[in-house]
């Protein structure tokens, strides 16, 4: 295949950028959810 | 140790549900995207950057129109609520997100088809500028002040930038560029791609719309416990100013 390394790697940025940012979302929604009780949050 | 409930801060059983389906089609575009589709005519086997960079693109426009309709919802006095800022927050950093895998997507591409990563033209740079303004937009978000205050100067700027979207669309038309015009959706525009490629340019918009509205729905969950995290922490200093003044 041509261009391998150049193909390759904008599936690993594309995927491995939100990967990133998902981990992000969730770790600072735990830290914001540690001091917020469970029946205070809208949807749940 | 921590609990189920404590990890499932921001999820329900939907978020779980979509999250199976988004990563089950993440998984199905790569095989489909990388391995299965055929090369192009032209642009040889390039072309597979396409179910990444076209999706990204056209998801970040939507992220930015929601952003700019969330912001019109939030300033209208009938409407205003800040779920709305909330929404529009959260939409605009999921867009500068996709906008940045489509630059950075598209920028690899060139560098095949074009032998070069980045060049001044008009397509480029417009996406570019857009992508500045709603980075600029996120910080203007974290500038200081109340939540109603964020609220209202960012949704300014949310109407103000997402003038933007018509002029990067077009650029291709308006001005000589390098950039190829509309695959699918342009003026006159006859689709003779592949079927293969087809489905996967589509598989691709619907995982990539997927995982927006995944992102979407945590990160305003997000933001609203900071919000209330903010509030009480005003009423605890509130509280703490007056017991001082009353000493």
């Amino acid at each position: 295949m041509d261009d391998l390394g150049f193909i390759a790697g904008s599936y690993v940025v594309t995927f491995g950028a939100i990967l990133v940012y998902v981990v992000s979302v969730v770790r600072r929604s735990r830290r914001a959810g540690r001091d917020v009780p469970r029946s205070e949050r809208p949807w749940t | 140790m921590t609990t189920t409930a404590e990890r499932n801060v921001t999820g329900t059983a939907f978020t779980r549900g979509l999250g199976v389906v988004t990563i089950a089609g993440i998984v199905l575009l790569v095989i489909l995207g990388l391995f299965v589709s055929p090369a192009d005519v032209n642009q040889g086997e390039s072309v597979r950057i396409m179910y990444a960079h076209v999706p990204g693109a056209w998801l970040a426009y939507l992220a930015f129109i929601v952003t700019a309709v969330s912001s019109a919802a939030y300033l209208w006095p009938r409407t205003r609520s800040l779920t709305w800022d909330r929404i529009a927050g959260a939409s605009a950093e999921v867009g500068v997100l996709f906008m940045a895998i489509s630059l950075i997507t598209g920028s690899l591409w060139g560098r095949i088809t074009w032998g070069t990563y980045w060049t001044w033209d008009a397509r480029l740079t417009t996406t570019a500028f857009l992508f500045v303004t709603y980075v600029g937009y996120l910080a203007v978000r974290g500038l200081g002040g109340s939540h109603q205050q964020r609220a209202k100067r960012s949704a300014v700027l949310a109407l103000l930038a997402v003038l933007e979207i018509p002029l990067v669309h077009f650029s291709v038309e308006l001005w000589n560029t390098l950039h190829q015009e509309a695959s699918v959706a342009g003026r006159g525009t006859d689709v003779t791609m592949d079927g293969l490629m087809l489905f996967c340019l589509f598989l691709g918009v619907i995982v990539f719309t997927l995982m927006y509205v995944w992102l979407v729905l945590h990160r305003q969950r997000a933001l609203h416990l900071q919000d209330m995290l903010d509030d009480t922490g005003l009423d605890a200093a509130l509280a703490a100013r007056r017991a001082e003044a009353n000493v």
